[in-house]
């Protein structure tokens, strides 16, 4: 399995590929067929139920720590006039550094028609730096919309808990859909056509140069998303994720599978925001015992925080794994 | 149709069961609707154009010719920059009923005007995409608009009266730089009261002037300098520093009742920044605006 050609085509929003039993290691053959019948349902929930009372949201406390200081970086820049850090998510400048958001970049290009050097150099700077930390780690890590949505997660799992809200899912090429349709209006239209409703830009701007009817939208969106489609924009909408996942293909830091100790019980799955990039811990699913998950992962950490086995861990591509 | 999500893939077409097969019909039926709703939201932001509404007084450099902002618009990348350089917050960003005019930076001149008082054009230097270009050097080279006495009868001037205290009141809270008072820092304009005996205060504080007087008094000096300055070649050749054409002056005219007024007459130099209707004591609304559908027709 080419992992560049299965990235590309998960994010394109095909189902991750499954190999043939006949090209699998023999390794991996024996793991599965070793795990036949000897893992009792008792068993795997005891294990379970160990590691939640002992686990922790370690990578997601980090996360979320990142997330609020980037952003509330912006924010005290420009209220004491720091001028650390300039601008906005879409684009700023760090201690004079350009940086700028690909996908408004992107938009920008496509509607204006020029390049001037310093969006040369913002969007250079940017892709470098997203290219050695992961692509879609910008997701949720940065992206200010991406914790609203996970508090909007917690309510909608809540309300389906309590069956008062059914999910309704997408078809995952929709996202695909959009990001053509948006570039196509920008260029068309001379316009930057999504940045009128970039959740991303809007919540942005809107911590740090105040609010505004903008939120409105904002709001819509997550409503959406606590009383009808789980992650609905992150999932089926948002091209900023197509464009930073694209650029994670090539990344160095990916999150790597291993089959040895795999329950196959699923609670990575159940707490991912892009759950077929997981479908790899299914039984017999793998292509070999150790595999990295594709790049249109988002690096949050969830799946590596609640695996009761340890099968799941952050790496990166040439150093020795770490957690 | 996609194949069902039974291990293992085969060549064999998997045949899927009628619940699954309309599970993925009304699948499909969402994701169109989504498309269509979410395209519809992002395309609606083409009205206020369209309606011609979003039309507003931009910041100095921005890439617009009179009513048109379609390059503006797009070249902006809507991150504020040239909000936080600004030294008497002048800019701000357009909310998101402009549509796609949303994030892009407008000037609301009455409640605080440009007043080029970052001595530099710093929105411009901070803009990252061109969207203010770099095309121009000095404030005389704006194009923001163009002033107009559009009240003439409510001018104070015009009724030959002058003017005592806050400009625009106690408490008003715009800025403006008065070089006498501190050359570096723009002040409330609330500290900074006027005693006119016929009102000027248009012309006494339109930037354009105050520089064209700054460099007469440097020519002066110069001339009547009893030492010879030696200048470096780079400042002799700053001579087009000086704005080449004045911006507003008090013109004498005659009234109805065959008495001498003087009246603000706005000139080929005004850029358009709006200082004049900032400072413009008249309550409510200013007797002199900015027409932002015009500029100079000097270049």
């Amino acid at each position: 399995m080419n992992y560049i050609k299965e990235s590309l085509s998960q994010v394109f929003g095909n189902k991750p590929s499954r190999p043939n039993k006949e090209n699998q290691p023999d390794a991996l053959k024996e793991i599965y067929q070793g795990k036949k019948g000897k893992l009792s349902k008792a068993d795997v929930e005891a294990v379970r139920h160990e590691h939640v009372n002992t686990c922790c949201n370690k990578w997601q406390r980090r996360r979320w720590l990142t997330l609020i200081s980037v952003n509330l970086l912006f924010v005290v820049s420009f209220a004491f006039d720091v001028q650390l850090l300039e601008g906005a998510m879409t684009a700023s400048r760090f201690v004079g550094f350009h940086f700028a958001d690909l996908n408004s970049a992107l938009q920008v290009m496509l509607a204006y028609k020029h390049v001037v050097l310093n969006l040369v150099i913002g969007t250079t700077t940017v892709f470098i730096m997203w290219l050695l930390l992961g692509g879609r780690t910008f997701c949720s890590w940065v992206c200010p919309y991406h914790l609203l949505a996970e508090w909007a997660e917690y309510l909608h799992l809540w309300l389906v808990k309590k069956k008062i809200v059914t999910n309704h899912t997408f078809h995952r090429k929709t996202r695909s859909v959009f990001y053509v349709i948006f570039a196509l209006l920008a260029l068309i239209s001379g316009y930057t056509v999504f940045e009128t409703i970039s959740p991303t830009g809007i919540l942005s701007r809107a911590l740090i140069y105040g609010p505004g009817v903008a939120l409105v939208w904002v709001g819509v969106l997550l409503l959406f998303e606590v009383f009808y489609s789980r992650r609905a924009w992150c999932k089926y909408v948002c091209p900023i994720g197509v464009t930073y996942a694209v650029v994670g293909i090539a990344s160095p830091v990916r999150v790597s599978y291993n089959a040895e100790n795999c329950h196959h019980e699923g609670d990575c799955r159940k707490i991912c925001e892009v759950p077929h990039v997981l479908d790899l811990t299914i039984r017999g699913a793998a292509y070999d015992v150790n595999q990295d998950v594709s790049a249109d992962c988002t690096r949050c950490g969830m799946c590596v925080d609640v695996c009761p086995t340890d099968s799941l861990n952050f790496k990166i591509k040439g150093l020795d794994k770490f957690h | 149709m996609k194949k069902s999500s039974t291990p293992p893939k085969n060549k064999k077409k998997t045949v899927l069961s009628k619940k699954r097969r309309e599970q993925n019909r009304r699948e499909f039926i969402r994701s169109v609707a989504l498309t269509a709703g979410v395209v519809t939201a992002s395309v609606a932001g083409l009205l206020p154009i369209a309606q011609g509404s979003s039309n507003r007084l931009r910041p100095p450099g921005a890439l617009k010719q009179l009513s048109d902002e379609q390059e503006l618009f797009a070249a902006c990348i809507k991150c504020g920059q040239c909000v936080q350089v600004c030294p008497v917050n002048a800019i701000k960003l357009a909310d998101m009923d402009e549509g796609v005019g949303i994030g892009v930076p407008y000037i609301d001149a009455r409640e605080q005007a440009c007043d080029f008082s970052c001595d530099g054009l710093q929105c411009v230097l901070a803009c990252p995409t061109g969207a203010l270009t770099h095309d121009l050097d000095y404030p005389a080279d704006t194009r923001m608009g163009f002033a107009r006495l559009d009240k003439p009868r409510k001018c104070l001037a015009v009724q030959g009266k002058g003017f005592k205290g806050q400009a625009r009141g106690s408490e008003y809270k715009g800025l403006l730089r008065y070089d006498e008072i501190d050359r570096w820092n723009p002040i409330p304009v609330a500290d900074h009261p006027y005693d006119v005996e016929v009102c000027d205060l248009c012309v006494r504080q339109c930037p354009i002037e105050i520089r064209i007087a700054q460099c007469e008094e440097k020519e002066r000096e110069k001339a009547t300098s009893k030492k010879h300055i030696k200048l470096a070649r780079v400042a002799e050749q700053h001579g087009n520093e000086c704005p080449p054409k004045h911006a507003i002056e008090m013109q004498e005219m005659e009234n109805r009742d065959g008495v001498k007024r003087l009246v603000p007459a706005v000139l080929d130099g005004c850029v358009g920044c709006g200082v004049c209707e900032m400072i413009c004591p008249v309550e409510g609304s200013p007797a002199i605006v900015i027409d932002i559908d015009k500029v100079t027709d000097w270049s």
